[in-house]
């Protein structure tokens, strides 16, 4: 025993079962993560059973399983179910029924001793809806006019052909509502601010002023005819939507019409085959991550949030790595390393632990506020009282976060200089290079990789951050994307969206918490990989280097 | 510009007519046509002094080597003549170094361009991690030399001078960490050739080296003379009884006594002289 001691085969094993502990811990985070994330878009089977507690008569149920437990039958009763008391031990499950707009409860629990045998009906039906959430019933009839043009089993497949031949015609109305509509909106009011402006302007004659004025009213009122047009177009297109309407029933005998452009996604998931499911899944993981939100963020997709992220985490790198790898470079290479340098060493390694919400609030008086409101007063004085820089926005946050992430890069700069051998420099000094020579044509090129490091862990730190985010620039929904088509392209005063500030929306801030939780996982599952993608761009682009500059340790 | 007159000079205001030392003629600093002179350097490292008042006077296109025990300062006088000491913090240095004359410490005097004319090679190689080429293409780049034409030229030449032509020529575009320690010396010596140095310090060249590359560059040492001025350090008796043509006997910062190589071996003056080059120091 003692001889095992002492050849220190407890500190392997002591070493080996930390690290177990540790990859235990994390696969078990990020399976978790994968697994919730995605099985929430498969399509579930959809069952269907009377429910009847004793004494009572039964009613019907339908719905999808959405957890179960075991509970022992005090418990149960303590939470208000009616049981017989013969077993100890009870089952219950949650049944997401849908039909909010009905039945007014989303998820209910059901014990299953008063169930009645689960059958899954081939007919039964699901919609995806605009409002209301799910709904689950059967189709009755299909109708055009208000006329029926075909009920009982012969209706899905009408149904099916003429929702397919809604979709263009929907995704029109998207267009033109998003890109469209938007377009002729920024040129009225940049023709609004030109106005603006000419009121303002007291150089002008009265005439020419006069003649200006008639020309930008002229355009504007073509504008405005196009704005018209459009409105019209997107209005013709909705009533040849509203010609089709559909009746389904629910299991509880509700009749309710809804009209096809109230669909957004309708299935028969027990009719599927596993292959059909395979596709309606990779469908559904597509919409959620190209579509807008829905519904207060619950429903649809996440494209303007992972847009935000990896934009807003793009700029931050920008701002931070010159700056960072500058300063490194000045604080390793050229300053005397006195006190001084190493007062500023530690100050900057300290800016790492502050916490990060004191850079939030930094960031809205400092960029916000301050130099925000002075770039509003300076060029955009027009636009006043309505802020365009005095505002949080892509910007703010994404200068905001380099400034978080601006010590991780400096230090990994700088341990990378550090590294460069003597020897290389002193050859280069011996062959005529200057300093400046030395540092810019060997020594740097050959600390790359090393930036690259810290550039990863910035940007690793900066895509997850979520704190200082919500005080300069991050909404919950935004408007429009931070790049479109109208000039100048690329709108850094806008406000975005995020994914880690969605997380939180849609768990904790959204009115249906139970139906946002599986997009919460799904939600997190894609920031997990649009940092892991991110970083493994910045890794291969530092092997990349690290081949090129083997250095001589290697 | 001034490139080919640098080279003519370096390379034909040589009157190369002497043959090797020992046998044919006795050599005599006097009949020598002095490059380099040293006249009264001291030099502290904080407050150790390292060097005690060294006069030194080194020939044009003569190898000359410097011994002694570890820590006398051969290394340290060698790093003064192409001023490798003001990296370092707080080295101080008194008297004066003449190269053709005139003071390198002299105020008009503008460093990198005596590192070109002084050309230094280290005791382990210190390629950079770049293909072959540019490794000798370095200095040339460093002086603004952009022309294909040229550079390809001074590249092969160079790589002949450090008899290394023959082993890369078909690898020229590769890392030049691929190469062994020997080859990457005599690259670092066709890399301080390429600039067309006047004078060539070795820092223990072939310390790091097994004795095949060692002898391979004795011989490119013995090559070279013909058209640079050598200083060389070493531990290596034989190495420098071989290769220099004068040797200079450096002893706690003081030199003890410089003579032509056949005399300071065969003939040393000094007792303390005899001890070390037999092996009887310390």
């Amino acid at each position: 025993m003692r001889n095992w001691f002492n050849r220190g085969i407890p500190w392997i094993w002591l070493n080996a079962g930390a690290v177990a502990v540790s990859l235990v811990l994390v696969l078990g985070l990020f399976g978790h993560v994968v697994f919730t994330g995605l099985q929430h878009f498969w399509p579930k089977d959809i069952i269907a059973f009377d429910y009847a507690e004793p004494g009572q008569d039964p009613v019907s149920v339908m719905g999808e399983v959405d957890r179960s437990e075991v509970l022992s039958v005090r418990a149960a009763e303590r939470r208000g179910f009616e049981v017989d008391e013969s077993g100890d031990l009870i089952t219950r499950h949650r049944i997401k029924r849908g039909n909010r707009d009905i039945t007014d409860r989303d998820f209910t629990w059901y014990v299953q001793e008063n169930m009645s045998e689960w059958e899954y009906p081939e007919d039964a039906v699901r919609l995806e809806r605009r409002q209301w959430g799910d709904f689950y019933g059967y189709l009755r009839e299909v109708r055009v006019d208000g006329e029926v043009v075909a009920e009982g089993d012969a209706a899905w497949e009408r149904f099916d052909s003429l929702f397919a031949d809604n979709v263009p015609r929907i995704e029109e109305i998207g267009r033109i509502e998003r890109v469209e509509i938007g377009n002729v909106n920024a040129e009225i009011e940049e023709l609004r601010l030109a106005q603006r402006r000419l009121r303002a302007n007291e150089t002008l004659s009265e005439q020419e002023r006069q003649e200006r004025a008639e020309a930008l009213q002229e355009e504007r009122n073509r504008w405005e005819d196009e704005y018209d047009e459009l409105v019209e177009r997107r209005n013709e297109l909705l009533e040849e939507i509203g010609r089709y309407d559909a009746v389904f029933e629910t299991v509880e005998g509700h009749r309710k019409t809804m009209p096809l452009g109230d669909i957004v996604k309708p299935s028969r998931p027990n009719a599927m085959s596993t292959a059909e499911k395979a596709v309606f899944y990779v469908g559904e993981f597509w919409d959620f991550v190209s579509g807008y939100p829905r519904e207060a963020n619950t429903e649809g997709g996440i494209l303007p949030a992972i847009f935000g992220t990896v934009f807003m985490t793009l700029v931050m790198a920008v701002f931070v790595t010159p700056f960072g790898v500058l300063a490194a470079i000045y604080m390793r290479e050229y300053a005397k390393q006195g006190p001084l340098i190493r007062m500023i060493r530690i100050s900057v390694n300290n800016l790492a632990g502050v916490p990060s919400i004191v850079f939030g609030v930094f960031g809205l008086g400092f960029f916000v506020y301050f130099m925000g409101g002075g770039i509003d007063q300076l060029f955009y004085s027009e636009r006043l009282p309505s802020p365009t820089f005095g505002k949080g926005g892509v910007l703010w946050a994404s200068l905001t976060l380099a400034l978080l992430t601006l010590p991780v890069v400096i230090v990994s700069t700088e341990e990378g200089l550090a590294r460069i051998p003597g020897s290389i420099r002193q050859g280069a000094l011996a062959l005529g290079a200057t300093k400046g020579e030395m540092l810019w044509r060997t020594v740097v090129p050959l600390a790359t990789p090393a930036m690259i490091t810290g550039l990863i862990l910035a940007v690793a730190r900066a895509a997850g951050e979520v704190a200082p985010l919500m005080l300069v620039g991050v909404v919950k929904l935004a408007p429009a994307l931070p790049v479109d088509g109208n000039f100048p392209f690329l709108h850094l005063d806008r406000s975005f969206m995020h994914l880690g500030f969605h997380i939180y929306d849609v768990g904790f801030q959204s009115p249906n918490v139970e139906a946002g939780r599986p997009l919460v996982y799904a939600t997190a599952l894609i920031l997990v990989m649009v940092i892991i993608v991110l970083n493994l761009t910045a890794i291969m682009i530092r092997n990349h280097l690290r081949e090129r500059f083997r250095a001589e340790s290697d | 510009m001034s490139d080919t007159e640098t080279r003519d000079t370096a390379t034909h205001a040589v009157s190369s007519n002497r043959g090797r030392n020992g046998g044919q003629r006795q050599l005599n600093i006097r009949d020598e046509d002095i490059c380099v002179e040293i006249d009264q350097l001291k030099l502290w490292y904080g407050d150790d002094q390292a060097l005690k008042g060294i006069d030194l006077q080194i020939p044009r296109n003569r190898v000359t080597a410097f011994i002694g025990p570890s820590g006398c300062g051969k290394s340290t006088l060698l790093r003064c003549m192409n001023r490798m000491n003001d990296l370092i913090d707080n080295c101080r240095i008194e008297g004066a170094i003449r190269i053709d004359g005139q003071d390198i410490h002299d105020r008009s005097v503008d460093i990198p361009e005596l590192r070109r004319r002084v050309g230094m090679v280290f005791q382990k190689p210190n390629p950079f991690p770049k293909s072959i080429y540019e490794n000798v293409a370095y200095g040339l780049r460093l002086q603004g030399v952009k022309k294909r034409r040229i550079l390809d030229e001074v590249v092969e030449k160079s790589l002949r001078q450090a008899a290394l032509w023959d082993e890369v020529k078909d690898r020229l575009s590769e890392n030049a960490f691929g190469l062994s320690g020997g080859q990457q010396q005599r690259l670092v010596i066709a890399r301080a050739v390429a600039i067309e140095p006047e004078v060539l310090l070795l820092d223990e060249p072939a310390s790091a080296l097994d004795p095949l590359a060692t002898l391979k560059i004795e011989e490119l040492i013995f090559e070279l003379k013909k058209h640079y001025t050598i200083a060389i350090v070493t531990h290596n008796m034989q190495q420098a009884a071989r290769v220099s043509d004068y040797t200079a006997y450096l002893y706690l910062g003081e030199l003890m006594e410089f003579n032509d190589t056949d005399t300071l071996f065969t003939n040393p003056s000094k007792k303390a002289t005899e001890d070390y080059i037999t092996g009887r120091h310390g």
